[in-house]
């Protein structure tokens, strides 16, 4: 009993002391992170003729790529698009397909080229907006034009003037798609409209409109008039309050990323917002589902190969570029990953490739399809704030 | 003895050391990030950087523009909860006294389900709950939901994900605690004429109280932080708090917000489970 007593006096003492020694080291701590620059954050603009790397190229023939999933030929193959480059060039491709969202890249890389720090890759493949973003922010590197003459001979017109880089200075599309609407033809008749789709009464509760800002409200804006292209603040809160009444009147069953290809063969929705090479492959398996242009237009959008800062490898990389650039590879690859063709003169060199594929509107559109298409104007970094917080709010009920 | 009771001391304090370094270091820093981040100035962006302003009102901003998907995240996450316990303890009190030699097997059973990934299992719930399938068509049959009803894209489909996903957590708890009691409590309430029912209520549930709290505590907390569900089979009117602070992180870039909105719903969760604690006295009972 009297040998027991102070051993535990003892243990509540240090249990006391630690509670103590806790709440100083607390306080302490929390007082240091809220001075401490550490936890400030820097602003992430940079000059990227500030960020550049000694080029390795000569020496090491490689480079590295970052792409998205299913956007090219089986790579091993041989025979395949990049195995006959490594032949030609000697370039050995180190090709990842690391990238599943532009948002989710751009938080992971964003810290690294905000800092001038290497991202260890030559080159990187982001959707219009991200890629206008990232041009932006200074963590691109200029293309050099002498190393990728087929790149200025030969992109399609309508990829042309794009308004974040209108010169082609740093971008280069690799393939490019369709924003339109798709439609299952077994249990529906045609929609012809986004506006149709947003309000028809036999659609309420069956729809899905994509869950992509840009790809929405490029489509809203068309509906209240606007051009997607050069809009007002005023224009932008006119489409999102008609979005706000299609939610509320319960006319949409959800906002969707890549999974409403499935709720649409179901039958859980007869019509929805839809990517073009989506529905192709999606054809393969039921030819009912159908892809229309809707009156307001196409968005036409890309996904662009772009060159980080301090890349080592940009003449390697540059090298694919054109290489990709040159209409019979662009036909091959165009036979395998069914977005469209964003490579002039492919249309042609499809005909010994796959005749089959020569006349898909959604592989090669024709011009009167690319003469309806729109896209969606560039947003400095306050708008994009506000709007995708605006975005969100209405699309969060 | 008080020499050997210092040296024992630093013993203490040196075998605390390798777990002060590992929390100061992954929970510590992380958290005052957090804390500094949902201090700072909401005018702040990527390109031109964020500056402390210790703007205490963006914690006013999250509670106005956000009270609702935080509600309903509690809302959904207790109403899983609640079900998973009924469900876990009819599940775990079966495995441990009546399954006999299957009693491995069925727990095997139980944690199954994990060999496949997350997302599939809960993609597959689409395909059960989807409009045209099964349950819909028998729920329509017997009139329990209308010709145009559906369960997808509705709080229950929600729900009954979030109960799916996070049974397990609620099983394995609760069997540990029903296992262990010792059955001739269980007759010796019998044989003092009580109701198996009162016995049940008498012996048996306080005696697996540590599992029910455990249990309870492991299906909450995640299932109220969770957003998987509600983005697959919710539909917009389902947005859970984990998906507001994602899209307001990846998307809008709000990084003020996003960290503002995890602190308010960590604090909700501490303070809920603290009360939870107190009142179910857990200290004597872990």
């Amino acid at each position: 009993m009297t040998s027991e007593e102070p051993a535990r006096r003892s243990t509540f003492s240090r249990r006391g002391m630690l509670k103590g020694g806790g709440a100083v080291a607390f306080a302490g701590v929390s007082l240091a992170a809220l001075k401490l620059p550490l936890f400030e954050v820097a602003g992430a603009a940079q000059d990227p003729l500030g960020c550049r790397a000694a080029d390795l190229s000569a020496t090491q023939r490689s480079f590295v790529i970052s792409n998205w999933t299913g956007y090219i030929d089986p790579r091993k193959k041989p025979g395949s698009t990049m195995s006959e480059f490594e032949q030609q060039t000697g370039i050995s491709v180190d090709y990842t397909v690391d990238v599943n969202d532009n948002s989710e890249f751009y938080a992971k890389v964003k810290n690294q080229l905000g800092s001038c720090a290497p991202i260890d890759r030559d080159m990187i493949v982001l959707t219009d907006w991200m890629a206008a973003r990232m041009i932006g922010l200074g963590g691109i590197q200029p293309l050099d034009k002498s190393a990728v003459p087929n790149l200025e001979a030969n992109l399609l017109d309508s990829l042309r003037d794009k308004q974040w880089d209108p010169g082609l200075d740093y971008h280069a599309p690799w393939q490019s798609g369709l924003t339109g609407i798709a439609y299952n033809a077994a249990k529906t008749g045609e929609v012809r409209s986004f506006e149709e789709l947003i309000s028809r009464a036999d659609l309420k509760g069956k729809i899905t409109l994509l869950s992509e800002m840009r790809d929405t409200m490029g489509f809203m804006l068309k509906v209240v008039g606007a051009d997607p292209r050069r809009f007002t603040e005023d224009q932008w809160h006119d489409a999102l309050d008609r979005l706000a009444q299609a939610v509320g009147d319960g006319q949409l069953r959800k906002f969707s990323g890549n999974d409403y290809l499935q709720d649409l063969s179901a039958g859980n929705i007869l019509a929805c917002e839809a990517w073009s090479g989506d529905v192709i492959q999606a054809q393969y398996d039921d030819p009912n589902i159908k892809f229309v242009t809707p009156e307001e237009g196409l968005s036409l959008w890309s996904d662009n190969m772009m060159i980080p800062n301090q890349a080592t490898h940009q003449a390697n990389a540059e090298k694919w570029i054109d290489y990709y650039y040159d209409p019979e590879v662009a036909a091959r690859l165009a036979n395998y990953v069914n977005y469209i063709c964003p490579v002039q003169g492919a249309r042609e060199a499809m005909e010994t490739v796959n005749p089959d594929l020569v006349d898909n509107p959604l592989i090669f559109p024709d011009e009167e399809t690319l003469a309806q298409t729109f896209d969606f104007m560039p947003l400095d970094d306050r708008q994009q704030a506000q709007y995708e917080k605006e975005w969100s709010d209405v699309t969060a009920g | 003895m008080s020499d050997t009771e210092r040296r024992r001391g630093k013993v203490g304090y040196l075998l605390l050391l390798p777990a002060v370094l590992w929390l100061g270091l992954f929970f510590v820093v992380p958290f005052y990030s957090l804390l500094a981040t949902s201090l700072f100035d909401q005018s702040g962006s990527d390109f031109r950087g964020y500056e402390m302003d210790y703007a205490f009102g963006n914690y006013v901003d999250v509670l106005r523009d956000y009270w609702q998907p935080l509600v309903r995240s509690l809302l959904y996450g207790a109403i899983a909860t609640a079900i998973c316990l009924v469900l876990g303890y009819v599940l775990a009190y079966a495995i441990a006294f009546k399954a006999g030699r299957w009693k491995n097997l069925m727990l095997v059973l139980v944690i199954a389900p994990f060999f496949t990934s997350f997302l599939i299992r809960t993609l597959s719930w689409k395909l059960i709950l989807s409009d045209d399938g099964f349950i819909v068509n028998v729920l329509q049959a017997v009139h329990l939901l209308g010709d145009d009803g559906r369960l997808l894209a509705t709080p229950v489909a929600v729900v009954a994900g979030l109960t799916y996903n996070f049974l397990p957590f609620m099983v394995l708890p609760l069997f540990a605690s029903i296992d262990k009691i010792d059955h001739r409590l269980i007759e010796a309430s019998g044989d003092l004429y009580a109701h198996p029912v009162v016995g049940f209520f008498k012996v048996t549930w306080p005696l697996s109280l540590p599992g029910v709290v455990s249990g309870t505590l492991l299906t909450f907390i995640p299932a109220v932080g969770d957003y998987i569900n509600a983005q697959l089979l919710g539909s917009t009117n389902q947005r859970v708090i984990g998906s507001v602070i994602e899209s307001q992180f990846t998307d809008a870039n709000n990084y003020p917000v996003a960290a503002a909105l995890s602190m308010v719903l960590m604090a909700l969760i501490v303070v809920m489970v603290l009360v939870y604690v107190r009142r179910a006295g857990t200290e004597e009972l872990l």
